[in-house]
């Protein structure tokens, strides 16, 4: 095990992965010679050459189109988005052609779509957004978010084997913040298997991303009010592993969701719906919710810490929720 | 660099062409054209026999495009196609009993029935993947072209598209790419004049190889209805991108004879352009050539004509003996399960 920030999981991923497998290439904005906007990539040029981590033009659709041509023809691309927020201009290359390609013609496509996401860095509207709901809807990809430095490299790696095309959400304000324990050499996190960051009998709290710390820290909080929270980073958001949802749910009869995302059309208002059509005679109380208000994401550090939802009010809302 | 003109350069760049390529393989282009003729034709009737529930596209009076450009590729090139390159596919390899079975609906066809019309890619190797997102074949299609220069294959890459397409904005992300990266692929224009109702003077802006010349990448135009000048444009710019001189645009002339679909009229077409592109029929130029150069005999064309509609029946026949897909295959194959089908 080595100690490694959040950042340096997910580089030590990638340089793992192209030095044990000659077609993974990266293709993105500035990520060769300045070794990319948040230095993710300092140091590949020169060790995997230009062949292999090829600056493209400010052009997302030709980013990842390219990342599907060059998957179809046997590459194992990975496409870095300089920020998540502009991953719209890759949509119809994503849903459209890479998502509908094994139902529609049997055809594999091999392909990472990464980017740093999430708010709390003071990026406004186009730099700090969370993508993971305009995807969610979309059959045949699947969508990854790692909350600490392990998660970071073990799904990065999951998502380069798997032979679909993944989304892989890397959230920002955790590239430095977070540090921890990561395994060395190529040991994959599962992809669609959540994790029980927290074990508790008083309720559920299912939760990803940065919030995963959030949560943990009102966990603590609510623990003083003798509130034991069970608190599950989903990890995989598609496909969902509803099995630890279901078990977690059955065993403390109230659920907590939250994301940072927005609430309306989120991940939570998926899992809210599941859980209430199959698990609704395990509920002992309506099914509880926080994530950001239907706004975009604002800038100025009194708007940006309202918008996201606070530790404060998620201890809140668990204590709310146990005591219903 | 620059654009080369239609007028004369067509027949002098058709002239080489047909000194360069042997009797057979002239009259292997014949037979791939008379196979997209006369397959369309029979998907047209069963269009208006209700035998085809969807829609009905055809690549009629392309077809000196879709096979002169792709009989260009080399036997490990591989080429993104539309929905008028049916004589591409088939050059490429494809069996034309899957456009038989992909019009019907039927499991035989490699998309068993998730998808209709000449919507069919992902064919091995060769022939990429299809989407109907006009524009966005071509960044697949650099990738595609990308891929083989990171493994230092020297193969090269094609997209076959409308003049409609480079209206698009990911056309033009996919051709930029292309020209910076200085990639080994073929851009290759069918501008038959209208983009569904819209001709291409409210379509693209600019004449479209003096466009695409800016990019700095080879691009000219050439009468798309002489299989032997596309040919040629096509095999240079193939050659060229072999050799690492970069991506080309071949703007290849041709006039869409029919409606957008077989549900169109096309009534917003001035009835000469549609005449006059008739008279300058693709299929029918070929083997008057063919005949007047002495490469076939009148009873080698009828041989031919023939032989190509014994496959068209068996083709049909084939695709109408496989059965409907099983509701039951509704939610397979969303994500990837290995090979491709079939």
């Amino acid at each position: 095990m080595a100690v490694m920030t959040y950042l340096e999981a997910i580089a030590d991923g990638l340089r793992q992965a192209m030095r044990a497998d000659p077609s993974v290439i990266l293709l993105g904005e500035d990520i060769g010679a300045y070794g990319g906007a948040f230095k993710l990539t300092k140091g590949f040029l020169e060790e995997f050459g230009p062949s292999r981590v090829i600056d493209t033009p400010i052009s997302e659709a030709a980013i990842v189109g390219a990342a599907v041509g060059a998957a179809l023809v046997g590459l194992r691309p990975v496409a870095e988005m300089q920020f998540a927020d502009f991953i719209s201009n890759a949509f119809n290359q994503i849903v459209n052609v890479a998502a509908t390609s094994a139902y529609r013609a049997g055809g594999c496509v091999p392909l990472v779509v990464r980017g740093p996401c999430g708010a709390g860095t003071h990026g406004g509207p186009f730099h700090s957004q969370s993508v993971e709901a305009y995807f969610f809807h979309t059959p045949g990809l699947k969508i990854v978010m790692p909350s600490t430095p392990a998660d970071a490299k073990g799904l990065l790696l999951a998502a380069i084997a798997d032979p679909n095309p993944v989304l892989y959400l890397e959230h920002k304000a955790l590239y430095r913040s977070q540090r921890g324990p990561v395994e060395e050499g190529l040991v994959p996190t599962p992809l669609g298997t959540a994790a029980v960051r927290r074990t508790g009998r008083s309720l559920t709290v299912l939760t990803y991303g940065m919030m995963v710390h959030r949560c943990l820290e009102a966990a603590e909080r609510a623990a003083s009010e003798g509130i034991e929270a069970e608190v599950i980073d989903l990890r995989t958001l598609l496909p969902l592993d509803l099995e630890t949802i279901a078990g977690s749910v059955e065993r403390t009869s109230r659920v907590l969701i939250v994301h940072e995302d927005r609430l309306r059309g989120g991940i939570g208002a998926e899992i809210a719906a599941y859980l209430g059509e199959h698990l609704f005679t395990a509920l002992d109380a309506p099914i509880s919710r926080l994530g950001a208000p239907d706004t975009p994401v604002p800038y100025a550090p009194p708007l940006e810490a309202a918008y996201l939802p606070s530790p404060e009010r998620i201890s809140q809302a668990m204590v709310r929720l146990a005591r219903w | 660099m620059g654009a080369d003109r239609i007028a004369e350069g067509g027949e002098v760049a058709a002239a080489g062409a047909a000194a360069t390529l042997a009797p057979g393989e002239l009259a292997r282009m014949y037979r791939y054209m008379l196979l997209q003729r006369l397959a369309e034709e029979r998907v047209v009737a069963l269009y208006y026999q209700g035998a085809i529930v969807g829609a009905c596209f055809t690549g009629w009076g392309h077809e000196a495009i879709a096979v002169g450009a792709a009989s260009a590729l080399g036997p490990e090139d591989a080429a993104a196609t539309l929905h008028r390159d049916l004589g591409a596919r088939l050059v490429l390899g494809m069996p034309l009993r899957y456009y038989f079975a992909n019009f019907l609906g039927r499991v035989g066809s490699p998309t068993r029935g998730r998808e209709g019309n000449l919507h069919i890619g992902g064919l091995g190797p060769r022939i990429l993947l299809h989407t109907d997102y006009i524009g966005a074949n071509v960044p697949v299609a650099a990738g595609a072209a990308l891929g083989f220069v990171v493994r230092g294959e020297r193969r090269v890459a094609m997209a076959l598209f409308g003049e409609g397409t480079l209206a698009t904005g990911e056309f033009h992300e996919g051709a930029n790419l292309a020209a910076v990266l200085r990639l080994p692929l073929v851009l290759v224009c069918w501008n038959n004049q209208f983009a569904y109702s819209t001709p291409v003077a409210r379509e693209v802006a600019g004449p479209l190889a003096e466009r695409m010349a800016a990019y700095g990448m080879h691009a000219c135009a050439v009468d798309g209805n002489d299989v032997l000048a596309v040919y040629a444009a096509a095999r240079a710019a193939v050659d060229r991108a072999r050799e690492g001189g970069g991506p080309s645009f071949i703007e290849c002339r041709t006039m869409r004879v029919r409606g957008h679909s077989e549900a169109d009229d096309a009534s917003y077409v001035p009835r000469a352009l549609i005449e006059e592109g008739r008279r300058r029929d693709p299929v029918a130029r070929f083997e008057q050539y063919l005949l007047e150069a002495g490469v076939l005999t009148a009873g080698q064309v009828e041989a031919a004509r023939e032989a190509a509609l014994a496959e068209v029946d068996e083709a049909q026949a084939w695709a109408e003996a496989s059965p409907p897909p099983d509701p039951a295959e509704l939610e397979r194959g969303v994500y990837c399960e290995g090979a491709p089908w079939p």
